[in-house]
């Protein structure tokens, strides 16, 4: 599903190392930001010269701040994908084009305390943690594992908070084990980082008896938009359908200009279900049981994509 | 269309609720088709549809100013119909956000907010209000948040709390009720909260229901049309009432059954709230009688066809049993058979 999208223009742009630049964002209208809360993101639909990317960052400003977003990105290096078109095309006063914040790692309201553990630009969807807890006088303590060049920008970005319960560890020994077992009654874990890191932590406290309930990491959670490109034939009008990456098998087919049954665009109602002439669902709707998607005979393409390049469907 | 609100109808005792013309026309009538099946008929909650009561996140309709005074006398009596559980003051700021500028941008005429930062001022001139409190700040209202702004909203709203992938109702402001207990439910789960809907678990429905809430984005609210009867337009059918409503059923004759018999129909709105990630969900009760619906050509042919071939669990479970036959006896002589189009609009502009 994509849903409203906001147009926001480039207030400043400020360095922060030779890899990491914060943008300040405000409503192009000049209205007020809608509202968010900490872990959410923005997905921005960037338009290159020749192409497109669909990039997420977390929001790093207060969620009571209504007047401007910020965002971190961290050039990816070696890349020519959006976050260099974010560090080298990106100039102040453009308006970029996002999705309405969304957010797959939300914070527990039921947490006595709150255990943060990120690694490198993981740090930033705690950038707006640490600015909700301040303001609930919650308890939390965050671990920071970075590259001991970068400990002082970390450092930096973390200035603002209790030094007491802030530990960056550049490099320096450090006991997850004896963290994650010393942890009082209700602390709910939360890891965002390499994906490395984020598996280490959450073993690590599996290990130790932490129940799935209270652990939390961030995955961008792209898995219902996009993937990789593949054709869709229309059977009945024998339409040739170029599927992109960023957008979904429904979406695709609405552009081409038919307009197939559908109603929750979300895997869920059942309505849109098609049969499969040719080629391999990848399925991620709720509706089909296991049987259905085994047997490869039918799709539900708000949400599902082909594992094959091409895929024939009764339509 | 200016709305003309009727302050002085009743939901009680003289129960002097009636729908005007314009009213009857965009009555959000539930049938699409001749026959009805419980399904997950969840769509996104965009303007526009086969009703104006779809045309925003939340319809403010005639019966505005009655209802908000209904809901103020089942409080009086029963302050417990509203109840928020500690954990969830986040979402209830987040609820008072949604619908106060949901109602100032839709109905300017009748609603304003005012910000100054978190300096807020609200003025609800239907209800004669005018307040102002800093947003965030508990103490400089005369309710909590949520009860504050759902005083001044039509329908029921609960709030859910998301967490081990499942959602719980942790609050709610519930007074307009068809046969559930806020008491009884609070704290429970999805699924547990919806127990007793039979055919429904088998389909289901529930399990496919709460994966497709849990992933529910903020700015893509969703809706979806239940549907009951009630004799006579009560808006309080609540368990804790039965002894006051139950023996209505027992009121109804082939001469009255047009007049008492209502068609009750739940529009059900589903937002993620933003700074809480938390559910709100609406309830809002739409009630017009079988005679006021016969008016429409087409409702009262298809009403009298998917009555009487109501699947009999269906009819027990909606508590019908005493008095559907009375109603399908009522319609039968307005429906020729004749094929009707599909979808529920009601295919006329006048009476
Ligand atoms: S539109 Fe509902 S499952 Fe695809």
């Amino acid at each position: 599903m994509s849903g409203p999208k906001l147009n926001l223009r480039v207030r400043s742009i400020e360095p922060l190392s030779p890899l990491l630049k914060r943008f300040e964002l405000e409503m192009a209208d000049g209205g007020e930001v809608p509202p968010f809360g900490p872990g959410a993101h923005l997905r921005f639909n960037l338009q290159g010269d020749h192409q497109r990317w669909k990039n997420a960052y977390s929001l790093v400003t207060p969620p009571t701040e209504r007047r401007r977003y910020a965002v971190i990105v961290r050039r990816v290096e070696h890349s020519r994908g959006g976050s260099a078109f974010m560090h080298e095309t990106v100039k102040p006063g453009q308006i970029l084009e996002a999705s309405v914040p969304a957010n797959l790692f939300p914070v527990s309201q039921i947490a006595r305390k709150h255990l943060l553990i990120s690694g490198g630009i993981g740090i930033t969807p705690f950038l707006s943690y640490l600015a909700a807890f301040k303001s609930k006088a919650a308890g939390y303590e965050l671990h920071h594992f970075c590259r001991a060049k970068e400990a002082e920008i970390f450092g930096h970005l973390l200035r603002d908070h209790e030094s007491s319960r802030i530990h960056i560890h550049a490099g320096t020994e450090f006991n997850l084990s004896s963290v994650l077992s010393s942890q009082p009654l209700g602390t709910h874990l939360y890891t965002c980082g390499p994906e490395g890191l984020m598996d280490l932590v959450l073993d690590t406290a599996r290990t130790h008896g932490w129940p799935a309930s209270k652990l939390h990491s961030e995955s961008f959670g792209s898995a219902h938009m996009g993937g990789a490109p593949f054709i869709a034939i229309l059977k009945r009008s024998g339409a040739e359908i170029a599927v992109r990456e960023d957008q979904t098998l429904l979406e695709a087919i609405e552009e081409a200009g038919f307009e197939p049954t559908n109603l929750c665009r979300g895997g869920a109602c059942g309505e849109c279900l098609t049969r499969v002439l040719e080629g391999e669902p990848e399925h991620r709707d709720h509706y089909l049981d296991e049987g259905e998607r085994a047997s490869n005979c039918s799709i539900m393409i708000c949400v599902s994509r082909a594992k094959t390049n091409r895929i024939v469907l009764d339509l | 269309m200016t709305l003309a609100f009727k302050p002085a109808e009743t939901f009680r005792k003289d129960f002097t609720y009636r729908n005007s013309e314009a009213g009857i026309l965009r009555f959000p009538f539930p049938f699409a088709e001749d026959t009805y099946m419980y399904s997950v008929n969840i769509e996104p909650h965009l303007p526009g549809g086969p009703s104006p009561a779809y045309d925003h996140a939340f319809d403010v309709d005639e019966h505005y100013v009655a209802e908000c005074k209904e809901r103020a006398i089942v409080l009086a009596e029963d302050p417990n119909r509203c109840k928020v559980l500690p954990h969830m003051t986040e979402a209830q700021w987040d609820t008072l956000e949604l619908i106060m500028e949901s109602f100032a941008k839709d109905y300017p005429e009748h609603f304003s907010l005012q910000k100054n930062g978190t300096r807020w001022s609200w003025e609800n001139r239907p209800l004669g209000l005018k307040d102002s409190f800093t947003f965030g700040d508990l103490s400089s209202l005369p309710y909590e948040p949520f009860e504050y702004i759902t005083r001044q909203a039509q329908g029921d709203f609960t709030l859910q709390d998301q967490r081990d992938n499942n959602l719980f109702v942790d609050g709610g402001m519930v007074t307009t009720q068809a046969d559930w207990s806020l008491e009884f439910d609070i704290g429970m789960t999805f699924h547990e909260w919806h127990g007793p809907v039979p055919l429904a678990h088998q389909l289901g429905v529930f399990d496919r229901a709460l994966k497709f809430l849990l992933r529910l984005q903020y700015g893509q609210p969703v809706r979806r049309l239940n549907w009951t009867m009630t004799i006579n337009p009560r808006l309080d059918t609540s368990p804790e009432n039965y002894p006051v409503w139950g023996p209505d059923r027992n009121t109804v004759t082939p001469e009255n059954v047009a007049q008492k018999v209502h068609l009750r129909v739940e529009l059900q709105t589903l937002f993620r709230l933003p700074r809480s990630n938390a559910i709100l969900f609406g309830i809002r009760c739409y009630l017009a009688s079988v005679a006021e619906l016969a008016r429409v050509e087409k409702w009262r042919k298809r009403l009298h066809r998917v009555l009487r071939d109501l699947p009999p669990e269906l009819e027990d479970y909606k508590g019908l049993t005493r008095y559907r036959k009375l109603v399908v006896d009522y319609l039968a002589p307005f429906d020729d058979g004749a094929p009707l189009s599909r979808g529920p609009q009601p295919d006329q502009t006048i009476l």
